[in-house]
């Protein structure tokens, strides 16, 4: 089965740590490359959709909501939304797909845009939800009063009980992130880009244990535009249509870090056993990975949700050089999050399609047809095979 | 100073059950479930009827991390974050700041007991090895 959306543009603006340029700036600057990309203009744009819109959770988080940019950019909308709560940071692409589905929209501007690193300050860090808030609730009430205010921390026990049943070390981490590193050095717009040895990488200063400096994500300042289009109206396109062929969304534990069962698993393997299920491909069919890594520890549970290696086995399949250059299952060949900076998930999809439309320069994956994006971790996830036919 | 939980009427008993030394856990009415975070309506059969109960304030490390980095400026680190199994409500888990110990010796299937952190109106559980 395959739903009758596609993806058709893609553009990212010039990202980096600092930048000082407002977000808008950032946001008009992915959305003229994802439509020069697409081959439409301005008033081909009849929907928009961003996560999670205008919110500030944490410093620089998510400066811009649809409504700001409707009006920045003009646009004239059929249909419109932001998607707070929802598989990660992929659900606006995912209810995009189904706007068009129904008939709602023909292109919709899905968008993510992010001032992280120009927001955050000594006392409001970016990425600690309710940074200068005097009370908290939600979810994160229980993490952040006992001192557990980083995502580090939530990812560290996961990767430490992981550690601890699989034997997996610090240098198969290391591996995941010198390896995207030799990746980001293929490509002009990463935000990390000189060489990293694994003596780099295990002698950097520790975070939250196991994981150090290195298996960190970059906070950075940019924006990053997808277009979902109609099946029929991409055939109007500058591009193949990257046919987005399944989805998955499901979840089976609590929306927490810390609740699910087995923490050596988390969202992405019911999101990806969900996607599996929607489609007659299989993992074996798959060219390009695109896998988010705010840490490098999701790296190996993404692998094993989407099946490319069974549980426990993703730190010989990493160590057998399947993911870096060269390897059967390239994963995050723009250099990822670790290396190219956090767009959350946006940035990896951007390189996903940029392989499969055969532009990736020195990074380019031989004749990529296919590649899944899985979006989030812990709880949170998003995930989406796409195919070019 | 680090942020405090918004006192709720599904909560206040897991945040204050500490003034009177004791470790407060939502369960079911109806079914005996245990619920955590607490909520008002049992995620198992809808029941409306949630009782906090003491539990006996031990628990067993099911993972934990040590964590290095001062994410505010009055953070004072190193320090021990651990996963707590925790006893007498099977299937909850309670995220632990750890005290009284090296940071660096806590284990997984290590026991541990709770003692309590008073901070304004909320008494915090906190987690130390059991002796
Ligand atoms: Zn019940």
């Amino acid at each position: 089965m395959t739903m009758s959306a596609a993806i058709t543009g893609v553009g990212m603006s010039d990202i980096g740590r600092k930048t000082g340029r407002p977000a808008m700036i950032h946001l008009a600057e992915a959305a003229r490359r994802a439509l020069d990309c697409a081959g439409l203009t301005r008033d081909d744009i009849d929907g928009i959709c961003t996560y999670p819109g205008k919110a500030d959770n944490s410093p620089g988080m998510s400066p811009l909501g649809t409504g700001e940019v409707r009006n920045a950019l003009g646009l004239k909308t059929r249909w419109h939304s932001a998607v707070p709560d929802g598989p990660a940071q992929m659900a606006p692409i995912m209810v995009a797909a189904m706007a068009v589905a129904t008939g709602q929209a023909r292109h919709v501007l899905c968008f993510r845009a992010l001032t992280e690193s120009s927001s955050q300050t000594a006392t409001r860090r970016a990425s600690i939800p309710g940074a200068g808030r005097a009370r908290l609730g939600g979810w994160y009430s229980y993490l952040v009063p006992a001192n557990a205010m980083s995502a580090s921390n939530w990812a560290g026990w996961m990767a430490t009980r992981y550690c601890h049943e699989f034997g997996m070390t610090r240098e198969h981490l290391g591996m995941v992130a010198t390896g995207q590193r030799a990746f980001a050095q293929h490509n002009p717009s990463a935000v990390m880009q000189a060489p990293l040895t694994m003596e780099d990488y295990l002698g950097a200063r520790m975070i939250s244990s196991p994981l150090g400096l290195f298996d960190c994500d970059v906070p950075i300042d940019g924006a990053c535009v997808v277009i979902v289009s109609a099946a029929d109206a991409a055939r109007d396109c500058a591009r193949t249509p990257l046919t987005i062929e399944a989805l998955g969304s499901a979840l089976g534990s609590q929306e927490t870090w810390d609740q699910r069962a087995d923490l050596t698993t988390m969202g992405a393997h019911d999101a990806c056993a969900d996607l599996w299920s929607r489609t007659d491909m299989k993992p074996a069919d798959v060219d390009v990975l695109a896998l988010y890594d705010g840490f490098s520890i999701f790296v190996p549970y993404w692998l094993e949700a989407f099946g490319f290696c069974g549980h426990g086995e993703a730190k010989d399949f990493i160590a057998d050089g399947h993911i870096g250059p060269g390897g059967r299952f390239p994963v995050n060949t723009g250099g990822g999050q670790l290396s190219g900076g956090r767009l959350h998930g946006f940035g990896l999809l951007h390189e996903a399609c940029t392989q499969l439309w055969g532009q990736g320069g020195g990074r380019q994956v031989a004749d990529a047809k296919t590649a899944v994006c899985g979006m989030g971790g812990g709880f949170i996830a998003g995930a989406m095979l796409l195919r070019r036919d | 100073m680090r942020p405090l939980p918004e006192l709720t009427p599904e909560n206040t008993a897991f945040w204050t059950g500490g003034a009177q030394g004791r470790l407060m856990i939502a369960f079911c009415g109806a079914c005996r479930h245990a619920i955590h975070p607490p909520q008002l309506v049992c995620p198992e059969c809808w029941n409306e009827a949630i009782e906090f109960k003491p539990v006996s304030g031990t628990g067993t490390v099911y993972s934990h991390t040590v964590n290095h980095q001062p994410w505010a400026p009055d953070m004072a680190v190193p320090f021990a974050l651990a996963v707590v199994d925790v006893d007498g409500a099977p299937g909850v888990r309670v995220t632990a700041e750890v005290v009284g110990a090296d940071p660096e010796s806590v284990a997984i299937g290590q026991t541990m007991r709770v003692t309590f952190a008073n901070i304004d109106d909320i008494w915090f559980p906190q987690w130390e090895p059991a002796p």
